[in-house]
């Protein structure tokens, strides 16, 4: 049974572990994907004579038939080799996707043009029409494929664009892009528009630096680990594309010899126009040039630059749209996907919004959820949505409210604490039914405390306060506590809030009205200095602004534009530093009229950001940052609040699915405990004693004992003997006999296979009470090796639990006669003084059955002399001992009666002397036991 | 009753023959003694059940003190805390000699940066480097030894045959191991905690990562947490280790096995193509303490960490009496 057993586990595990393997082996991986590298030539320009090659990839169905198509677009400074990840993924999903290095990046040809109706929309269009004559593309109408656009970035921009422009166009998933590029280039919290809008230099800078000449270079590195994607680098769709690979960019840009260093023979050096502008459009460049030397918008350029947005296109984007935007982006805050989702739900297009943990600034880019959101919108409406083009406006709200069940109307990413595993930080996605704007469901008001402060623009702009540095986003990634955020001392006026008594989860953007009047810096420090400051908000600091306006500033009389910083943070007091949550900065261009002051209303910064209880809000003004262009003439503002207090939207409505610990943290252990508790149950052999009154008196009755090897040999055949009280058993046989196997029964280590033992009447089973009255020494001794003689055999009586004054120790010390040694650690014992330790032991309590199994080996000839007498001097008051020996004289001596066993079955029980007398009886000489025992050997053998 | 009054008498009966071959078996002068008031509590007293000796009760084998006893005195105990309440110092002179170097400069401190700014700091930083592997092999040896020991030594067979019913053994056996075990566990951060003090003062937390001060008497109770859960987190290689040792007669096999099944779960958890399979290998969230130090301490990923060493320990141990139940004891 036991073998049988063992084979089956071997069986079970070896079958396990197979389909296991073979599972793995025949699990169906991803279809692979072959892309088709080709350059299409599409004509574009304001009158349709430019011919420019794209580079693209074709990457068709991998199940072949009839796909929807699906356009993805990279980022800026990015080419269709960004995406090639995403779309091989999507591709794998049954799209025929189609990449392309647009116009000006890349191997393509061309000049930027910023997403230009004329140029880049164009293209689009062309592209549109070279997917509807490809066999692997479904097809709506003649000419009309089904087809969406995703990317992000200036992918996105596309996206929108195209939507407006092609009608073709059945859903997009433009993310972390613009509604209005003039706005985001020129951001004014006041809502005044970009031509009063503050330059965001930094970001500007960086935006047309990787259209320019050093796309190649360290820098275009450097502003790819800026974009959003995050630890995907090259992120596909999530991010505006990361930098491409210098090389390419090389080829592309320097003709053929490449402008990489490769060949140094050839290195054509750049043109002025190449140094000065790079690929972009020299119209496009001049505009750039222009607004960032005087950091103000033109009205050409902000026209220029909304040609670009969708803003132009207002109420012409009528398809399914999902805006993905992310949270930590001061280039394309979350506001620009506000406005893109009013505009195009304006229209009856089903839009769903998510806000994600990403965007310009870093931060986690959650890849894998981008494409599933991704792949769910398009699944939905580029698969599954019948026949017809939904971007016909009759038909095109084919039903807003039945979106796919993946994408949620509105989805904010959450900081979900840290995985223990990985330490890295995991996003919770909290969701509601419907997009709230970023005034919330609901608006709360928060009392805001403060003087009025004066607060100092430096000379030059310099130093300027932190809040995100554009193109370092990924330094702040990891973190979501470390905050960048720097106010420069004397910049900054700040209003604070009491101490939250119920946490305040803002989300959308807060508005807070600002008062700034110009406070006076007179060409006498000594006078003024302590005189502003002190004033407050009084009447005399606007008697001294009015009287001193004149001299001391060119621009002093008249209005005058004031730019502030806003920002709200959260600040937890003690030592904790204050956050500003996503390090984004609304600026403000207030203008103050001449001796007033100037109000406004100012939106700050979109966040998703929980205020715990106890923290305060922080709302601050300050004069500068790193970011943007701020005036280089020195100045002080003395900045108060209109209204004393903070309206932060809050959505209530906003859940994340189930944040209780998972199911299984309760279950698991439970059934754990409930099946161990069966396990140790179930299979419990009751102690119930199996007593035999009739044996009461029996030391040791044996019957049918059987037990088998594990080889399927028996050990103990069918073996069976009774002992009766005050005799001295020797147990013979030959090795292999069964003699130890069966004493090991009879102590209860090993479960025969059939038969019984009893002792006493009552029947062995392991740790059956009765072996309490059996002392044993079976197969050598055993000791703690760093323990005492004495001390093994104290703690070996202690363990039985029996009362110390039972233990006769003394006594059976005598028998061990170790004299001094008994102190010493067993481990430094001779076999023969372990032996005796270990016959001592087995006599302690002095059992009515004591079982010896070689008691006499390695002992010297006094000593067994002496053992002898032992043995019969114990057997002599009704105890009983059972020896079992090689040394037949020895045997002959001792014991009173013998079992002969031979391959595990009884040969002879009885007296030794009827033993003796029945085989001389036979030839009349031999009486030793020696010879009567190699005789039975001899005869059953 | 006629069981009782049987085994009464066979008492009696092997009683009176005890107290004779006490005298004559060693004549020892003492042999007398025992005798006579022996007889008479065997008469007086008819409560041997099943046959059992006199004065033999299951439930008074092997006694948690007298197993306490037997396992203390052992080489490998001893060096093992010592070893564990030595390394603390070891770290402190360490972090003395090395004091001179400065704290590289970043965003991000590490737990080894903020080691010697007060005795907090230094117990977390003592507990995070000895949590991984030192405390593992410390339980490890405490629960694999512990059966798998007394087979190498043979005493095994001879506690079986006192008799001490199995599971009692095995229950008793595995009280103590996990009792050293907490104790090796309880008492390496306890002294990190006395030598940091004494050698970095007792100063406020500071949190790595991003350097913020937690006061030291609120980081106390968490403190405790953070033992506490480096305790159940070890369950598992308790559990693992003590099924090895009933399985086996070598007490090494038992120790490696177990820290080896450690070393493997850690090296698949680093292959993150499993996906949140991870969390359920039994050390993913053996760094989960962690969380209960930061400003905001979150425990979900600690719960997650009990809960899955709990499982694995509860079905473990079953496992391990059951085996033990069964086994025929050859050793």
């Amino acid at each position: 049974m036991r073998l049988s057993g063992r084979r089956v586990t071997w069986i079970a595990v070896v079958t396990v572990l197979v389909i296991g393997v073979v599972t793995w082996l025949v699990w169906p991986s991803g279809p692979t994907v072959h892309a088709q590298e080709q350059t299409i030539t599409v004509v574009d320009g304001p009158a349709d004579d430019r011919r420019v090659p794209l580079d693209t990839s074709f990457f068709p169905p991998p199940g072949g038939g009839k796909a929807p198509a699906v356009l993805l677009a990279h980022g800026f400074g990015g080419s269709k080799q960004s995406v090639r990840d995403a779309a091989e993924r999507l591709s794998q999903e049954g799209y025929a996707v189609l990449t392309w290095s647009a116009r000006g990046f890349g191997r393509s040809g061309g000049q930027i043009a910023l997403n230009s109706p004329d140029y880049e929309i164009k293209d689009v269009r062309q592209l549109v029409d070279w997917l509807a004559k490809r066999p692997e593309v479904r097809l709506d109408a003649d000419g009309d494929p089904r087809v969406g656009i995703a990317g992000g970035s200036y992918g996105g921009a596309i996206a929108l664009m195209a939507a407006a422009h092609d009608s073709r166009i059945d859903a997009i998933v433009p993310q972390i892009t613009w509604y209005d590029l003039a706005d985001a280039l020129f951001p004014n919290a006041t809502g005044q528009g970009p031509e009063s809008g503050v330059f965001k230099r930094m970001w500007a800078g960086l935006f047309f630096s990787r259209g320019g000449p050093q796309a190649a270079g360290g820098l275009a590195a450097l502003t790819g680990q800026g974009g959003a994607g995050g630890q995907g680098g090259s992120g596909g769709p999530a991010g505006p594309g990361g930098a491409e690979t210098g090389e390419e960019a090389g080829d592309a840009q320097g003709g053929p010899a490449g402008q990489n260093g490769r060949s140094p023979a050839a290195i054509r050096p750049p043109t002025v126009e190449e140094v000065r502008c790079g690929r972009f459009l020299p119209q496009i460049c001049d505009m750039y040039q222009e607004v960032a030397e005087t950091g103000r918008a033109t009205a050409t350029a902000v026209e220029t630059l909304r040609r670009s947005s969708p803003i132009s296109v207002q109420g012409r984007i009528r398809i399914p749209t999902l805006l993905l935007q992310g949270q930590r982006d001061s280039l394309f805050p979350l506001n620009h996907a506000d406005a893109n989702a009013k505009a195009i739900t304006a229209t009856g297009a089903p839009v769903r919004v998510a806000w994600f943990d990403g965007g310009h600034d870093g931060g986690d880019g959650e890849v894998d959820w981008l494409h599933d959101q991704t792949r769910a919108w398009f699944d939905h409406y580029l698969k599954d949505a019948a026949a017809g083009n939904p971007a016909t406006p009759a038909t095109a709200p084919a039903s807003p409210a039945t979106g796919p069940a993946e994408v949620a109307g509105f989805t904010v990413t959450r900081d979900g604490g840290r995985d223990p595993g990985t330490r890295r930080p995991v996003q919770l996605h909290a969701v509601t039914g419907a997009y709230p704007g970023l005034s919330g469901t609901e608006r709360t008001s928060v009392p805001l405390a403060g003087p009025e402060q004066p607060v100092a623009n430096p000379p030059g702009g310099s130093p300027a306060s932190i809040s995100a540095i554009p193109g370092f986003g990924g330094l702040s990634t990891g973190s979501a506590n470390l905050s960048l955020s720097v106010d420069m001392a004397g910049q900054s006026a700040a209003f604070e809030s009491a101490p939250l008594t119920a946490p305040l989860q803002i989300t959308g953007s807060s508005t807070v009205k600002v008062r700034v009047r110009i406070a006076e810096t007179g060409a006498a420090p000594d006078a003024d200095a302590g005189t502003a400051p002190d004033a407050g908000g009084g009447d005399a600091g606007d008697a001294e602004g009015t009287g001193n306006a004149g001299d001391t500033r060119e621009d002093a009389s008249g209005p005058r534009d004031v730019t502030l910083f806003a920002k709200l943070y959260d600040t937890a007091g003690g030592t904790q530093a204050p956050v500003l949550p996503e390090g984004l900065v609304s600026p403000v261009r207030i203008t103050v009229p001449e001796g007033g002051a100037g109000e406004a209303t100012v939106t700050l910064p979109a966040v998703d950001h929980r205020f715990e209880v106890g923290h305060r809000l922080r709302v601050a003004f300050t004069t500068t940052d790193l970011g943007y262009h701020t005036p280089v003439s020195s100045a002080v503002y003395q900045v108060s609040l209109a209204t004393p207090a903070l309206e932060a939207p809050t959505v209530t409505g906003l859940r994340a699915p189930s944040t209780g610990p998972a199911w299984w943290t309760w279950a698991l252990p439970l059934a754990s405990v409930i099946a161990a508790a069966v396990l140790i149950a179930v299979g419990r052999r009751r102690l119930r004693d199996d007593y035999d009154p009739a044996l009461d008196a029996t030391p040791l009755r044996i019957k049918g004992l059987t037990k088998a090897y594990r080889n399927g040999e028996l050990a103990v055949n069918d073996l069976s003997f009774t002992v009766e009280p005050g005799q001295v058993l020797g147990l013979l046989g030959p090795n292999g006999a069964g003699k130890t196997t069966t004493m090991r029964m009879m102590m209860g280590l090993i479960h025969p296979d059939r038969g019984e033992i009893r002792i006493f009447g009552h029947r062995v089973v392991p740790g059956a009470p009765v072996l309490s009255r059996l002392g044993s020494f079976v197969e050598g001794a055993g000791f703690l090796p760093h323990l005492s003689g004495r001390a093994n055999l104290e703690l070996y009586w202690k363990a039985t639990g029996r009362p110390a004054e039972d233990a006769h120790i003394e006594e059976a010390l005598e028998i061990a006669g170790l004299g001094a040694a008994l102190e010493r650690a067993v481990r430094t014992y001779s076999q023969g003084m372990r032996q005796r330790l270990a016959i001592a032991q087995a006599m302690l309590g002095l059992p009515d059955l004591l079982v010896l199994d070689e008691p006499t080996n390695g002992l010297d000839p006094p000593q067994i002399r002496e053992m002898r007498a032992v043995l019969i001097r114990y057997a002599a008051r009704g105890r009983t001992v059972i020896v079992s020996s090689h040394l037949l004289a020895e045997v002959e001596q001792t014991c009173s009666h013998v079992v002969v066993m031979h391959r595990g079955r009884l040969i002879t029980a009885g007296p030794v002397s009827e033993l003796l007398r029945s085989r001389t009886s036979g030839n009349g000489v031999s009486t030793r036991l020696e010879d009567v025992f190699l005789d039975l050997i001899g005869e059953n053998a | 009753m006629s069981d009782a009054n049987g085994t009464a008498a066979g008492g009696a009966a092997t009683g009176s023959g005890t107290s004779g071959s006490g005298a004559t078996g060693s004549g020892a002068t003492g042999g007398t003694g025992p005798g006579p008031s022996r007889s008479g509590t065997a008469v007086a007293t008819p409560d041997r059940e099943h046959g059992a000796a006199y004065g033999y009760s299951p439930k008074r084998t092997l006694p948690i003190s007298v197993e306490i006893v037997r396992q203390f005195k052992r080489r490998r105990t001893l060096v093992m805390f010592g070893l564990l309440l030595a390394l603390p110092w070891v770290l402190v002179i360490a972090f003395k000699v090395g004091g001179g170097w400065g704290r590289p400069g970043g965003s991000s401190l590490r737990i080894s940066d903020l080691a010697s700014d007060g005795g907090l700091n230094f117990a977390a930083f003592a507990l995070s480097v000895s949590a991984s592997f030192l405390l593992v092999v410390a339980v490890a040896l405490f629960c694999g030894d512990t059966v798998a020991s007394e087979a190498d030594w043979s005493s095994l067979r001879y506690l079986l045959a006192a008799p001490i019913p199995r599971d009692r053994l095995l229950r008793q056996k595995l009280i103590v191991a996990l009792g050293y075990s907490a104790a090796a566990v309880i008492c390496l951060p306890l002294m990190a905690l006395l030598a940091g003090t004494l050698a970095f003062g007792w100063n406020d937390v500071r949190v790595p990562g991003t350097g913020e001060v937690i006061p030291a008497l609120d980081v106390l109770p968490r403190f405790g947490v953070v033992i506490g859960y480096a305790l159940i987190s070890q369950l598992v290689v308790a559990a693992t280790a003590f099924l090895l040792s009933v399985s086996t007669d070598s007490p090494l096999g038992a120790v490696g096995g177990a820290v080896g099944l450690v070393i493997v779960s850690t090296i698949l958890q680093a292959v993150e193509a499993l996906g949140s399979l991870r969390e359920f290998l039994p050390t993913f969230w053996n760094t989960a303490w962690l969380d209960a130090l930061a400003p905001e301490p979150d425990f979900s990923g600690m719960i997650k960490g009990v809960s899955v060493s709990v499982t694995y320990a509860a079905i473990l141990i079953a496992f391990a009496f059951r085996r033990f139940r069964g086994k025929d004891v050859v050793s």
